[in-house]
């Protein structure tokens, strides 16, 4: 098992490096490309397809690095029934996918940037579902959220496009946030960060208080992902992505994760009350709206997308329903639609491609020029439909096995799968059927045959899809009972076949295909009624995102305005206010003050410097003309200077004495060239409330110093300088011999910081407002 | 000494801050300078104030004979000192040049990066 470990660390890395050189393989190759890259996938499917033998027997796989061992952060993975039958969809299909955009984008200019996204997100959906770690799943997820933004935002140009996309980041990056807090919840609760052990510790999860607290936070990740009811509405709107990604999304991958998780927790969080109430009513009300709403739509793609939706909700229904036959069906029915939908999705495309429009009232009679893409859609839309001998048909007769029970909850529940799957049976063989037969429409482009690359996908999915079904047995051996095992958290047998049973299941099967061909032939009605009824609602959660992310920008603009604005002395009365409260409230709070000093006793002209110091600052504030407030600081400054000078710092005081003369002169060069009045204008009750703020924050400084001063003096640095730099440094001059040498980077720091000063000032001076210049003809500088 | 400085900081705080609460740039020039001054006096009796002795050690000896004033609060001010001028006078030619420009002293009416009734961002996506 040596080598294993790695390699499974290897496949989880390939498509992002494969991401990384897609550019310069499409710039070299063109769309041919497509089939060099789309041996990443195929490459990751026959690696996981190596597991089969040991996972169908029941052994689960781990592996991993640790990343944070200090904080049992590991970076591993977890393959068992489940996960390995998702990452044989996703890399399976995945490659099918990279094939058919290699035709869909056939000299596209950013081809190459589309490759290298779409592998992104394979990489990222891939880790997503084999993550062991809790942090490791988190951080996959998050990926295909970003990722999945990067594709839908594919047509950046476009406004709708870019909706679209912060649309579904938004939404599903706040579904991310959530389920991180669930998964440190459950981390908390159960001192486990790996889900392979999460899985065996019981019923740790639901007796502990925190129970409806997990629940909600990864509810709050799984709805936002599998876009459930009301928060379906970014899975259609994605539709702006070009075909093979909403083919790609929209079938196995970003949402499935959603459902993917439900099932991985269901034997953590599942069999309580709480779970098989909530699941089931959001999971059908989603399946009744989204196949509802699918009716209303004309345009191929986004009548999938809501069944996808529809989907969505009756995977999470059947999780949720509580029994192991409605879990087999939620397996087999996962399958089946990432199967039959990604092979539809790939057919709209291909309809689109070739003749130039997707709208279903705008196509017909195709079934001549496009007899590969017919049999394809054929072949998806009897899956979609549920009839035999296809691998939907044994989804629909496992889950209405499973819930014929007699009990009310039952029957609502299964009247509820039965109207959803008519109506969805409806969209299935409208978009597989329309554009086909009747007679030819004229069309935009002239409609014939798509290239290989473009047909391969849809075909091969549509031919699985039967043969899947018809080799029931070794499905059900090797994907579906160890995968519906894993859900359950408990050994699984499935053993439907194709053959039908009489029985109630098989009456309702035959049922749900009455009631599709009843709405197949009302569809124009049921169509308008839908429309009718949502011009009459008006609103819906698409508007209501516009509402917030609108309101969102109109309080960070009131925000900004608030606090930033424009005036200066607010922005420092706040500041300084802020000083000297955290100056003076720590020392109140906690009785921290300095001690009362006694009164100093300094000789007379120390006295006397300070009291000029006093007069000079005095002199600056009262001084009635600029000039006497310049020649007043000029006093402070000497003042200061001769302080340094009598207390053992001649170097200090030298300077100080240079740049004071310096800067009064220079002050006094620039400001008596203005006309300027130094003379204070404010209003009284500002001037008070500016001497209160400088007035706290001065005896704040003042007490602070004083406690410094009272407080025992750590000599260590001292000591060292003192000592050493005639010895190390051979310089007599202490202050000199720290400026120049133990601190020599610290001064050169400061000469750059004066230098660029001083060519900023330059700068300044030399810059004349052009109009300026050009008036009055002066030369520049 | 430590006590009476400790005071003259304080006030030399309070007026500085008095001063960059203004209005007028050029009372919040006076203010930076006498900012600068009270940072130097703070760090200045922070490392203690010893009298008279500079940290210079006589000729023919190795470490000074005598207790000396701290000299790492001055290696400090020093720098400070230099940097807070280069300040100053950059502060300085920059309220020139906007009084020459915008023709106001007025921090009130120096609205050119920072309009008044400023749009919000765009709505849209």
């Amino acid at each position: 098992m040596a080598s294993a470990p790695s390699l499974t660390f290897l496949v989880l890395l390939l498509p992002f490096l494969a991401a990384a050189i897609a550019p310069l393989l499409t710039r070299a190759l063109r769309h041919n490309a497509a089939w060099l890259l789309a041996l990443v996938p195929l490459f990751n499917l026959v690696h996981f397809a190596g597991f089969l033998p040991e996972i169908a027997a029941g052994s689960p796989v781990t592996g991993g690095y640790a990343w944070v061992p200090e904080v049992n952060v590991n970076f591993s993975w977890y393959l068992d029934g489940l996960s390995l039958t998702f990452a044989l969809l996703v890399t399976g299909i995945g490659a099918l996918i990279v094939l058919y955009s290699g035709g869909y984008l056939k000299g596209h200019e950013d081809q190459g940037r589309f490759f290298s996204f779409i592998l992104m997100f394979m990489g990222a959906m891939q880790g997503l579902v084999v993550a062991d770690n809790f942090l490791t799943l988190f951080v996959f997820w998050e990926l295909t959220s970003i990722t999945s933004f990067l594709l839908i935002g594919f047509d950046h140009s476009r406004a709708a496009s870019r909706r679209a996309a912060i649309q579904a980041l938004v939404v599903t990056g706040l579904g991310g946030l959530s389920l991180l807090a669930g998964l440190l919840v459950i981390w908390n609760v159960t001192g486990v960060s790996e889900l392979s052990l999460l899985l065996a510790t019981g019923d740790t999860m639901r007796e502990s208080p925190f129970y409806l607290a997990a629940f909600l936070l990864i509810l709050g990740g799984a709805f936002t992902k599998s876009a459930q009811f009301p928060l379906h509405f970014w899975l259609p709107n994605a539709m702006e992505a070009p075909t093979p990604v909403s083919a790609y999304l929209h079938s196995a991958t970003m949402v499935k994760a959603g459902v993917y998780l439900l099932m991985r927790l269901n034997p953590v969080l599942g069999e309580t009350a709480l779970w098989e109430t909530v699941l089931p009513i959001f999971g059908g009300t989603t399946l009744i709206v989204g196949t509802l709403l699918a009716t209303r739509q004309t345009d191929l793609k986004l009548m999938l997308a809501y069944t996808t939706v529809a989907s969505l909700g009756l995977l999470v229904m059947l999780t949720g329903f509580g029994n192991e036959g409605a879990i087999a069906g939620a397996v087999l029915y996962l399958i089946a639609h990432s199967m039959f939908k990604g092979g539809l999705f790939m057919v709209a495309g291909l309809v689109d491609h070739e003749s130039g429009t997707r709208d279903i009232t705008r196509l017909g009679g195709l079934r001549k020029a496009m007899p590969v893409t017919f049999a394809a859609a054929v072949l998806a839309a009897f899956s979609m439909g549920g009839l035999p001998p296809f691998f939907g048909f044994l989804a629909k007769e496992e889950m209405y096995y499973a819930m014929v029970q007699g009990d009310a909850w039952s029957i609502a529940v299964l009247a509820t799968a039965v109207i959803g799957n008519g109506l969805m049976f409806v969209i299935g063989f409208a978009v597989a059927l329309k554009p086909f037969l009747g007679e030819p429409v004229e069309t935009p482009k002239h409609a014939h045959e798509g290239p290989v690359l473009l047909w391969l996908g849809p075909a091969t999915l549509g031919l699985c899809g039967l043969l899947a079904a018809l080799f029931s047995a070794t499905s059900h051996a090797y994907f579906s009972g160890p995968m519906a095992s894993a859900v359950a958290g408990t050994p699984v047998p499935v053993e439907i076949t194709v053959v039908p049973h009489p029985g109630a299941a098989l009456y309702l099967s035959l049922f749900t295909i009455a009631l599709g061909i009843l709405f197949y032939w009302n569809l124009e009605r049921i169509r308008g009624m839908m429309t009718a009824l949502l011009n009459a609602i008006g609103w819906g959660p698409d508007k209501g995102f516009d509402q917030v992310m609108r309101g969102l920008v109109r309080l960070a603009g009131l925000f900004t305005r608030v606090i930033h604005n424009g005036k200066m002395e607010v922005y420092m009365t706040v500041t300084f206010a802020g000083i000297a409260l955290a100056l003076i409230l720590p020392m109140w709070l906690f009785g921290e003050g300095p001690a009362m000093p006694a009164f100093p006793q300094l000789p007379f002209y120390e006295w006397t410097i300070l009291a000029i110091a006093v007069i000079g600052i005095a002199a600056v504030i009262i001084a009635k003309n600029r000039l006497t407030a310049i020649v007043s600081l000029g006093i402070q400054g000497f003042a200061v200077a001769v302080i340094f000078m009598l207390l053992g710092a001649p170097d200090l005081s030298f300077t100080q004495f240079m740049v004071e003369t310096l800067s009064v002169v220079i002050l006094a060069l620039v400001m008596t060239r203005l006309r300027l009045s130094p003379a204070d204008h404010r209003p009284t009750g500002e001037k008070l409330m500016d001497m209160t703020v400088a007035g706290l924050a001065g005896i704040g400084f003042g007490l602070a110093l004083l406690k410094i001063t009272q407080i025992p003096f750590d000599n260590s640095l001292t000591d060292f300088f003192n000592a050493n730099s005639r010895v190390i440094a051979h310089g007599r001059n202490i202050v000199n011999v720290i400026i120049v040498d133990f601190r020599g980077l610290d001064t050169l720091g400061e000469i750059s910081v004066v230098m660029i000063t001083g060519l900023a000032i330059l700068a300044l001076i030399r810059i004349r407002k052009p109009r300026r210049g050009a008036a009055a003809g002066t030369g520049e500088g | 000494m430590e006590t009476a400085l400790s005071v003259l900081v304080g006030l030399f705080f309070a007026v500085a801050i008095y001063l960059l609460l203004s209005k007028h740039t050029i009372r919040i020039l006076l203010g930076v300078a006498l900012l600068g001054n009270a940072v130097n006096l703070l760090i200045f009796t922070a490392g203690r104030v010893l009298r008279e002795t500079p940290p210079i050690i006589p000729d023919g000896l190795y470490t000074p004979p005598v207790p000396v004033a701290n000299p790492l609060p001055q290696a400090l001010i020093l720098t400070a000192i230099v940097i807070s001028f280069s300040f100053f006078a950059f502060l300085l030619v920059l309220a020139y040049r906007a009084y020459q420009d915008i023709g106001t002293d007025d921090t009130d009416e120096m609205r050119l990066a920072e309009p008044e009734g400023d749009r919000l961002p765009p709505l849209g996506y």
